[in-house]
């Protein structure tokens, strides 16, 4: 990313073009579905599936994680795994109730 | 002394310093806003009953809101670019949108708080309203800080273009990523407070 020319940033361009539309197309989805009113569990399944499209749009366009270097995706893979282990975390206090 | 590899790329790491340092500091935020999701759930589940964001939030003004802030996300990414295209005139535009947008963000923002306090809804009415003030209110934090030192790039911070440009595109690729962070978190606020 840091070499690239003129016309590799003029493709880039056209990219976050497209990028942009999807995320307005998926954002008027996600709006959509709620007015719908589903059953809870399938509406969280629903509304996060949608945001973690678009969540990984923007990372991966916007952030450049689709082309970046070993050490920062060994550096964002760590943090995944601990984001799982805090978001596991109101789970675990179930198991310790024995529920 | 010169600061190291603020342009070139430090041959051990591959990426410039600031570039690493930026992401360690997502990877910290990631775990502040990762904090309080967790404690979402936890408040969530373990309350009795549980409001749905659509009785007392405004969805219109939060989907504006999600429109703007992506749109911020565009510009930014527009002005890093016309930067490598060694265009400063558009650089600034993209960059003075940027913030703009960001404004008009925290405006829409804090229509949506007056319309609560106006209700006496406060953090202190329940558990639902307090959890909301605040991820909200933190997210609000971090938008006014990308304001403040994307000003600095647009203004007194861009004489550097002439001195050294590639260092400085490398600041705005930096402060893009946090700017793209930001909306990132937004991504995930706006159906877990709004619509669920």
């Amino acid at each position: 990313m840091e070499h690239a020319g003129t016309e590799e940033v003029k493709k880039h361009v056209r990219v976050y073009v497209t990028v942009f539309v999807a995320l307005m197309a998926l954002t008027v989805v996600t709006v959509a579905i709620s007015t719908l009113h589903l059953e809870v569990h399938t509406a969280i399944i629903v509304a996060l599936v949608i945001a973690s499209v678009k969540a990984s749009l923007v990372a991966a366009y916007f952030m450049h994680l689709i082309s970046e270097k070993k050490l920062i995706y060994a550096a964002l893979t760590l943090t995944v795994v601990l984001f799982i282990a805090l978001m596991a975390l109101p789970v675990s206090h179930y198991v310790d109730r024995g529920l | 002394m010169e600061i190291p590899y603020t342009a070139t790329v430090r041959p051990d790491t591959g990426v410039y310093n600031a570039k690493l340092g930026i992401w360690l500091f997502l990877a910290s935020e990631v775990m502040l806003f990762g904090a309080l999701f967790s404690s979402y759930v936890l408040l969530r589940v373990g309350a009795p009953s549980w409001p749905h964001g659509y009785e007392f939030l405004n969805i219109p003004l939060a989907t504006v809101n999600t429109v703007i802030l992506i749109s911020s996300s565009v510009t930014m990414v527009m002005a890093w670019a016309s930067l490598m295209m060694k265009n400063f005139t558009r650089f600034r535009v993209y960059l003075g949108l940027t913030i703009l947008l960001a404004l008009a963000f925290l405006v829409v923002k804090g229509f949506e708080y007056g319309a609560k306090f106006e209700h006496h809804l406060y953090p202190s009415e329940s558990t639902f309203l307090a959890i909301y003030f605040t991820l909200t209110g933190l997210h609000g934090l971090h938008v006014v800080g990308g304001i403040i030192v994307n000003l600095y790039l647009w203004g007194p911070g861009s004489v550097m273009w002439k001195r050294d440009p590639a260092r400085f595109t490398n600041r705005i690729e930096i402060a893009g990523l946090y700017w793209h962070f930001v909306d990132l978190v937004w991504i995930f606020l706006f159906p877990v407070l709004y619509l669920l």
